[in-house]
């Protein structure tokens, strides 16, 4: 238990440590809400949508959460540069508690990345339905991140360098976000889009946040809950295999 | 200084006809030898003759293709958190968290470590002004000096009070100042409280004045082993380096740079390198 806690202390530290980088990665939700929100706004409110910041919110959320956590996951890499890694490896503690205790602080980050892009969400005119709502919202935020970090982690378990890094963006990140109904209903996407969206774990998310959050939902709050627990106990037990393997 | 026979001894670490195959590269070939406790033990070799894939498999963080180690009565197969526990190590490549302060740094192992708070609190005091670091604990590591960080490294390894000392090349960039004091202190250490140290470097008037047996490997093979004094002998040559080229040869090796170190030095350069 104190391996992890320590580990999750080192990682919330370093975030601390970092405001630039805090700063920094504010700017992509920022500029998501208020091009998009305003932007697209009055044409959603036209069509019959609604108030597209409300709808758009839960949906950069999700998206500041997925970018942290799947970058703070992959901090690994950093730590097996820079040598850290190696004092965590002979020390004689469990792999597993390692790994839980590494995942666990890069979820806190993402989670708490996810409750500051909320303030700004509300600073340009987002309000939540209920407030019963937002505790949900909360439980969804640390899932969401949960499930990345690990996923991240398990990435960087396997990858040695950088070089794979913008691979990730491309291929994983960006379409994880765009297919994941964060920008637009799924109710009325195209056949296609909305069964890859059915396959994409962060669709179950940001489902689950727009539901918490302004009381609408495509698939439902259990099973939302259920989806994204189910993969996020799939993604550590694989990150703490692949962890478990590392030689240096 | 009259040593106890070497027969009688207990050997801290034994390593058996120990191997590591890469892909098609064969690191280490068949290598065996002894260390016995409380000794100064100095493992020499060129670039890319086999020391620092030794010192991984011995220290757990590589697993050998075959053969046979035991550290401090342990496996580092099966009883990996025994061995762990029982060695402290300062590794050839920086291990510090720049982000954090030298203190934390301290906290961290010793947590990692399970070492009682107070006593942690105690020993990480003692440590940080046996290398004149305590007026910096609440620096962060990436303001220090290469020296500094070394220093720190070492406090850092032996806050758990182990029973080996693993150093792997200690005091590569260090000044001759830095280097003495370093060396003073593990010796010290080594009297007093009869910790086995091993180590390696590309000094050889270190390993001479430091070491009380040496082993030289060279294309994964160990081709000599013993006193400074017997080298000097077997080679016919009056300074260990001498006994030393005498015995690997005059030619340069290129060690290939891992994908890591060129990340390294990219990174060093664009900051300004400190080291």
């Amino acid at each position: 238990m104190k391996t992890i806690y320590i580990l999750w202390l080192r990682q919330l530290k370093r975030y601390l440590r970092s405001r630039s980088r805090i700063v920094a990665s504010l700017g992509q939700p920022a500029l998501f809400l208020i091009v998009l929100g305003f932007g697209l706004g009055p044409i959603f409110k036209k069509a019959g949508g609604g108030n597209y910041i409300d709808f758009l919110a839960p949906g950069v959320i999700s998206q500041g959460i997925l970018f942290t956590g799947i970058f703070t996951g992959i901090e690994l890499i950093w730590d097996r540069q820079f040598g850290f890694l190696k004092e965590t490896l002979v020390a004689p503690v469990s792999r597993f508690s390692i790994m839980m205790g590494r995942t666990l602080g890069g979820a806190t980050i993402a989670a708490i990345q996810g409750v500051i892009v909320l303030v700004l969400a509300l600073l340009v005119g987002f309000r939540p339905y209920s407030f019963a709502g937002v505790v949900w919202a909360f439980v969804f935020m640390f899932l969401i991140a949960f499930f990345f970090t690990a996923v991240g982690t398990a990435i960087a378990s396997k990858l040695e360098d950088m070089q794979g890094f913008q691979l990730i963006i491309n291929f994983l990140i960006l379409p994880t976000f765009f297919l994941s109904g964060a920008l637009f209903p799924l109710n009325q996407a195209p056949k296609f889009l909305l069964v890859i969206s059915e396959f994409n774990p962060l669709t179950y998310g940001v489902d689950g946040l727009r539901e918490s959050l302004m009381g609408t939902s495509h698939f439902g709050l259990p099973l939302d809950i259920a989806v994204l627990a189910i993969l996020t106990v799939i993604a550590l037990a694989v990150g703490s295999y692949l962890f478990s393997k590392i030689q240096l | 200084m009259i040593r106890i026979s070497k027969k009688n001894a207990k050997a801290a670490i034994k390593v058996t006809n120990l191997t590591k195959k890469f892909d098609k590269l064969t690191a280490v070939n068949g290598i065996s030898f002894e260390v016995e406790e409380g000794e100064i033990f100095a493992f020499l070799g060129p670039n890319g003759a086999g020391k620092s894939t030794t010192i991984k498999m011995l220290t757990t963080l590589l697993l050998p293709t075959s053969g046979e180690i035991v550290i401090n009565g342990f496996d580092p197969l099966t009883q990996q958190d025994n061995v762990r526990a029982s060695f402290g190590i300062v590794f050839q490549d920086p291990s510090l968290d720049d982000e954090l302060t030298s203190y934390e740094n301290m906290e961290f192992h010793g947590v990692l470590y399970k070492v009682e708070k107070n006593l942690r609190r105690k020993r990480t005091e003692e440590l940080l002004k046996i290398v004149d670091l305590w007026d910096r604990k609440d620096d962060l590591i990436k303001t220090f000096s290469g020296g500094m960080r070394r220093r720190l490294e070492i406090a850092r390894g032996l806050l758990h009070h182990p029973r080996i000392f693993f150093l792997d090349e200690p005091t590569l960039g260090l000044d001759p100042q830095t280097r003495n004091q370093m060396w003073n202190y593990v010796k010290e250490l080594n009297k007093k409280e009869k910790i086995t140290v091993f180590f390696t470097t590309h000094y050889m008037e270190e390993a001479d004045r430091v070491a009380e047996r040496i082993a030289v490997i060279d294309y994964g093979k160990i081709i000599a082993q013993g006193t400074s004094a017997q080298l000097k002998q077997q080679t016919q040559t009056s300074t260990l380096e001498d006994a030393f080229l005498s015995l690997t040869g005059h030619a340069i090796r290129e060690e290939e740079a891992s994908v890591q170190e060129g990340m390294r030095m990219r990174r060093a350069m664009w900051r300004g390198t400190r080291r």
